[in-house]
């Protein structure tokens, strides 16, 4: 593997022992791959891992509260316990276990406000950005077409990969943390013009057109075609963003996919030649009324229609999508039964105080939340059996990392079930 | 008893060897392992029950979330690690995985291992040359 004179002095330990084990680990993390060398990267997001309770119980119990020991272990590998200097690239924090001001809402117990306290502290002073978000590209990371990233979060990946061109593969705790202390990532994977061609076809023969829509044809087409590059074609018309971060991330969960190309929609296809580049389709996949159901059939995990939780904003959500839920709760009451909590970014959140929104929801009974997650972060209100989301995402995993049985349906069905109680949802 | 040499790409460095675990199906770090005890748990799986702790485990790749790689470190902690990852499919979460899981690690076979090792068979991988070496045991069907 080729690595350049710069490179090499940093893995002596020119810029000190940190930044050496970083670049080890990345090297051979690199070898692993099969890559040539590595490349440059100023836009790092990723997770710091240690807020929720029992990670760190892998270290020494007089190192737990330590979080140069904490990060040298759980996001750097590094058995000794390294003195971690700030970051060198522009660094993103991924989710937190808590929302910052709303964790006794979320049921947070005291230890994990007490971990989260301190990687907080650990990212001040490091200089990582403390976003908490999944969705880092709504909230000021834009990245620019072709520029090489290290983002983590999947269904980020997909969406910069995708709509915006920018040049990322889907790291890993451990390779996000490396990158941000040498500005380094293998070449490899979909840095490379090559590998971000079109494999597999799919013929859209059915108007896609709400939101859960497109998360159904994302999910079904995931589930197909797992690791390769499918190329859409049939899509009339430019969807929006929110429809868009719905359908990446279903098609990041069921499988495995990281880049898409709509033809005459997404930035590197402009024609269904050029988004597969010379290669052949190696599957062509129809999809229709059928696929759409059968996708919807694959989300049958509830059966109660007592709903106890509504989760909204997975990936988190838009001001457009918060706008739409507040004129929903207008002058509304949620059932004494059901909770409904909508997750955003935090500075999303500071327009929604300002526009009104909050207040709306907090009328209602519900709640605006920022950093965290329900499936991720595990939060949830108490005593939950059933939940219900507009999420194909958010539904794969309540049921795994939960244990709700969820209800999956159109972001109007699921603030009628919190207002109701009931769900009377489904595919229209 | 047979033996039976592969040549691949070495992925992670060092030498071990162990009874194989063998799989067709992708394995999940996140919600498909029991990270204390290397069992598999995800409710559709093969080996669902069973545990690849010292054993080499020989399987098509990673799938899931993109923390498989810490899922992994945290089984190597556990003491519950493989011995051996035999693979067929890189992607970051795989290699990155087997770099944390520091154990001997190959990929790129001449030949399908999916189709040569089967579970049972005594395996030795070394993760410097890329060499995999099978010893199948007398089956006494014959087979």
């Amino acid at each position: 593997m080729f690595l350049t004179d710069e490179e090499k002095a940093v893995l002596d330990g020119s810029e000190g022992e940190a930044r050496a084990h970083a670049m080890d680990l990345m090297v051979r993390y690199a070898k692993a791959l099969g890559a040539e060398r590595l490349v440059e990267t100023n836009n790092v997001c990723g997770g710091v891992v240690g807020s929720l309770p029992g990670r760190r119980d892998v270290l020494p119990e007089d190192k737990r509260h330590d979080m140069n020991a904490v990060y040298s272990l759980l996001n750097l590998d590094s058995d000794k316990t390294l003195d971690i200097p700030p970051v060198k690239t522009n660094t993103y924090r991924l989710i937190e276990a808590m929302d910052a001001d709303l964790y006794d809402v979320q049921g947070v117990g005291e230890e994990t406000q007490r971990l989260v306290r301190e990687t907080t502290a650990f990212c001040q002073k490091s200089g990582y950005q403390l976003c908490n978000t999944c969705t880092p590209y709504q909230v000021g990371n834009v990245p620019l077409f072709g520029e090489h990233c290290a983002w983590m979060e999947s269904s980020a990946v997909i969406y910069i990969n995708s709509l915006i061109g920018a040049r990322s593969n889907v790291e890993g705790a451990h390779s996000t943390a490396a990158a941000s202390l040498i500005g380094k990532i293998p070449y490899w994977g979909y840095h490379i013009p090559e590998n971000r061609r079109g494999t597999h076809l799919v013929e859209v023969e059915y108007p896609i057109d709400n939101m859960l829509d497109w998360g159904l044809m994302g999910y079904y087409v995931g589930e197909k075609v797992q690791e390769n590059v499918p190329v859409f074609t049939g899509i009339s018309g430019v969807p929006n963003a929110n429809k868009l971060k719905h359908f990446g991330a279903s098609m990041a969960s069921s499988g495995g996919v990281e880049m898409y190309h709509i033809v005459g929609v997404t930035p590197e296809a402009p024609t269904r030649d050029v988004a597969f580049g010379g290669n052949r389709a190696q599957e062509t996949i129809r999809f229709g009324r059928a696929e759409l159901e059968e996708a919807y059939s694959w989300f049958s995990t509830a059966k109660d229609t007592d709903v106890d939780f509504v989760v909204l904003g997975c990936p988190h959500g838009s001001l457009e999508q918060v706008r739409l839920v507040a004129g929903l709760l207008e002058g509304k009451r949620l059932s004494a039964n059901t909770d409904l909590w909508m997750f955003i970014p935090r500075s999303i959140k500071a327009i929604a105080d300002r526009m009104g929104y909050t207040d709306t929801f907090r009328k209602a009974g519900a709640y605006l939340m920022t950093d965290s997650c329900a499936a991720l972060s595990k939060v949830s209100p108490k005593d939950v059996k059933t939940a219900a989301t507009d999420s194909c995402k958010q539904a794969h995993y309540l049921p795994a990392t939960m244990g709700f049985g969820t209800w999956l349906g159109s972001t109007e069905q699921c603030v009628n079930a919190a207002i109701s109680g009931k769900w009377t949802g489904g595919l229209e | 008893m047979t033996v039976i040499i592969l040549k691949g790409r070495p992925v992670v460095e060092g030498v071990a060897e162990g009874e194989a675990l063998v799989t067709r199906q992708t394995i999940s770090g996140f919600g498909g392992i029991n990270n204390q005890t290397g069992e598999i748990t995800e409710v559709r799986h093969e080996l669902r029950g069973k545990s690849f702790k010292g054993k080499v485990l020989v399987f098509p790749g990673a799938k899931g979330s993109s923390g498989w790689a810490s899922h992994f470190q945290t089984v190597r902690l556990a003491g519950a690690a493989p011995a051996a990852m035999i693979f067929n499919i890189t992607t970051t979460k795989m290699a990155l995985g087997a770099v944390v899981t520091r154990v001997p690690a190959v990929t790129d076979l001449d030949q399908d291992p999916l189709d040569v090792i089967e579970t049972g068979d005594w395996v030795k991988v070394d993760g410097n040359t890329g060499t995999v070496t099978i010893t199948k045991p007398d089956r006494k069907d014959g087979a």
